[in-house]
């Protein structure tokens, strides 16, 4: 009976089937240890847009050290990075730059807006060059308030997100 | 054979050989702005830097705000400098609003802006380490500036975005017991930065990758109209705290550091210096400044100008000579404002230097500028 | 040229003649006041250049450090030739383009310093000069053109491609007009143009 099931033409249309049964079953811890593994080294990609890179710069300093929460100082190459901490404003010129260092990134990707113009525009709400905030140009995860944020604030919005990574589904990526 | 290869793959004329090469912004030795360089081989034959990626519009929007709420906005450009940033803009509408301002608001003002200059030059020196791939020197100076900026913050409420300076003096007087803790802590601090010389300046390493890179003669340096510490480090001895001393620089004994050799080596050098002479200014202020008295004098919310007037006021910050060009119509508002920053005057020399230049030295030349991207767009 | 028409009015006398119309009404009251106060070492400067320029050059104040002079820009090139060589000042520190939309004229500001001289370490020497203004301006093509003062003073290079992004004013001479900070697709008025309106004011 097996043999009239699998014919070659749908063997592996049977094959994924089993997958996704076995994935299933072992969803729950599966996804809990890959969740893990993403929570404690999210990479920043070394994308500085305006003046918050002062005070992400200082949060990697040695009084801060994003390090301990498993937020890794800002990395050269973006193949190898999940995280993209908008420091500041986004202006005409620099939105489509940011669009296109958010496309080439690999899933799963996160994104923090911090400060203030980031979210809204801020202090630049009436400017003719700012975009009023990110949410047109890439999906946000975490927004960091703040004009710089301070240090500390950035280590919480880090924090926030590794909260919903925790809740977020694994497999989806997988 | 070789004429049926698609055109990439075929041997290039010699004059082909040029590459075209996108360094940023997305880039961890370009910073908030993209170099276009061309190479040939490792050597680089042109270069075009492209600002503008963080240009928000700072001068449009100063016309539309009155001189006092004018004053957030236009520190932001460097928010880690943002009292000098902020210093010529209030000098120029001082003079246009005809106000006086009390000698113990001038030195509360001396002594936040040598604060400001030497944690803008930390961190300007932790970058240039994370550049050259010195971990050691990102965490040094990142880590021993937060102890100015405590003091920043004792004295203003902020830690980089004071917003200090108003016109008529400062926000705030001194908390007290300044004085003392001031004194302590910039005097560590001295002692501190002395030490950088052993892990870094004197470092073979470091000596071995910027020297004689990216020369600028004494005489490119002029025409070209570079400042700051670009400027000193190639021989001319210009400092607008000694040439064209501001509030009470003229009391204060300022010594400018100059060497003659132009290369990165120097530029990097000549900021390091500058904080210990700025720690020597801070020590003077102290001891001179008035130890009472008003440091502000109040203004109405929108202050009345004394009639059309233009003027151009400039301060020494820490990229060098930075000038603010007010034009007032009588308004409360500023008919113009125009910002002539140090970064946006020192850019100009980069496609100098980087020719002949090998691309791996890029970095470190581009960094010596000592050129903060936001402050060139503003 | 409408800059031209003061010129016979304003007569040589550098420390008393306001800027009768060239100047904004920003430089014009001061100087006219107390003329007897003016700094020696200024008057100096400014002396120098009407003595050579006659009325070519009308000087727009003369205060402590700071001297301004207005020149019509068929005369910017010449005189800015004579500062650079005759009064030893050696860069550029800002250029500045302000917008005059009543007087249909866009004036082009050059603050001039010296490093090499010392005497003149905390002198700037403001020059001032204009060009006409359209009201539907296409950026380099129409009539707002001046001379490029880049093969003068070489540190004008960055400032003057600033001065034509922001301000539609076409440098003729200059060898490299392309846009500086505004984004590859700004298709808008130049933004510091008085007409320009910002959103939301």
């Amino acid at each position: 009976m097996l043999k009239d099931l699998v014919t070659p033409e749908n063997a592996n249309v049977f094959v994924g089937k089993l997958g996704d049964i076995l994935e299933k079953a072992i969803d729950k811890p599966l996804g809990y240890a890959i969740n893990w593994g993403r929570i404690w080294s999210l990479w920043p990609v070394h994308i500085e847009t305006a003046c918050c890179s002062v005070e992400f710069g200082a949060a990697s300093s040695p009084r801060y050290d994003v390090e301990r929460f498993g937020i890794i100082e800002a990395f050269g190459s973006l193949r190898q990075c999940d995280l993209i901490v908008v420091q500041g404003t986004i202006t005409r010129k620099m939105a489509p730059r940011l669009r296109l260092v958010y496309d080439q990134m690999p899933e799963p990707k996160y994104v923090i807006a911090m400060g203030a113009c980031a979210i809204t525009g801020g202090l630049y709400f009436d400017s003719y060059n700012v975009l009023p905030g990110i949410d047109g140009v890439i999906p946000v995860d975490v927004y960091v308030p703040g004009c710089p944020p301070r240090p500390e604030t950035l280590i919480q919005g880090c924090m926030l997100l590794q909260e919903k990574i925790k809740r977020m589904k694994a497999r989806k990526f997988v | 054979m070789t004429a049926e290869l698609p055109p990439g793959l075929a041997l290039q004329k010699v004059d082909e050989r040029i590459m075209t090469l996108n360094v940023g912004p997305q880039h961890p030795g370009s910073g908030h702005m993209r170099i276009v360089v061309q190479i040939d081989g490792d050597y680089i034959v042109a270069c075009d830097p492209d600002p503008g990626y963080v240009h928000r519009g700072e001068e449009k929007m100063a016309e539309y705000r009155n001189y006092i709420t004018n004053i957030p906005h236009l520190e932001r450009p460097v928010i880690h400098d943002s009292c000098n940033v902020l210093y010529p803009y209030v000098l120029g509408a001082e003079e246009i609003l005809g106000i006086e301002v009390s000698e113990r608001a001038k030195y509360v003002r001396v002594i936040a802006s040598e604060l400001n200059r030497c944690i803008y030059t930390m961190y300007w020196l932790a970058i240039y380490g994370i550049f050259l791939g010195h971990s050691t020197m990102f965490m040094w100076p990142a880590g021993d500036r937060e102890l100015l900026i405590d003091l920043m913050e004792k004295m203003t409420g902020a830690r980089v975005t004071h917003a200090h300076f108003v016109p008529g003096g400062v926000r705030n007087d001194l908390p007290p017991n300044f004085e003392d803790v001031c004194l302590r802590q910039v005097n560590y601090f001295e002692k501190r930065i002395k030490e950088y010389a052993a892990v870094f300046y004197d470092n073979p390493i470091l000596i071995s990758r910027t020297r004689d890179t990216g020369v600028l003669s004494r005489q490119d340096a002029i025409r070209l109209g570079t400042t700051g510490s670009v400027l000193r480090a190639s021989g001319v001895d210009y400092d607008l705290r000694v040439k064209e001393p501001y509030d009470v620089y003229d009391e204060l004994d300022v010594h400018t550091n100059v060497m003659k050799e132009g290369d990165s080596y120097a530029r990097s050098r000549v900021p390091w210096l500058d904080m210990m002479e700025s720690c020597n200014i801070i020590r003077q202020a102290l001891q001179k400044m008035p130890k009472s008295g008003s440091v502000r004098t109040k203004l109405k919310p929108n202050p009345k100008t004394k009639g059309p007037e233009t003027v151009y006021k400039r301060v020494e910050s820490g990229r060098g000579s930075l000038g603010c060009y007010i034009v007032s119509d009588g308004k409360p508002e500023p008919y113009r404002v125009k910002m002539s920053v140090g970064s946006f005057r020192n850019l100009i020399a980069l496609p100098y230097l980087l020719k002949g230049e090998k691309l791996g030295n890029m970095p470190s030349v581009y960094w010596s500028l000592n050129y903060w991207p936001v402050e060139a767009d503003r | 040229m409408s800059s031209d028409s003061e010129k016979p009015t304003a007569d040589a006398k550098p420390e008393a003649k306001p800027a009768a119309k060239p100047a904004p009404k920003p430089a014009a009251k001061k100087p006219e006041e107390k003329p007897v106060e003016l700094p020696a070492f200024e008057k100096g400067i400014s002396d120098k250049l009407v003595e050579k320029f006659a009325d070519k050059v009308e000087v727009a104040f003369v205060k402590e450090d700071r001297v301004r002079i207005n020149v019509s820009k068929e005369n910017v090139h010449e005189v800015a030739e004579f500062v650079r060589d005759g009064l030893n000042y050696d860069h550029v520190e800002s250029v500045t383009g302000v917008d005059f939309p009543a007087d249909k004229e866009i004036e082009v500001v050059y603050h001039i310093g010296s490093y090499s001289d010392s005497s003149l370490g905390r002198q700037i020497l403001v020059l001032a000069t204009r060009a006409p203004r359209e009201d539907n301006p296409i950026p380099g093509q129409d009539s707002t053109k001046l001379p490029s003062l880049r093969d003068v003073f070489y540190s004008v290079e960055f400032g003057e491609r600033e001065v034509f992004e922001m301000l539609g004013v076409y440098f003729e001479g200059h060898p490299d007009n392309r846009r500086l900070l505004l984004p590859e697709d700004w298709a808008d008025l130049p933004p510091l143009r008085k007409d320009f309106a910002i959103k939301g004011r």
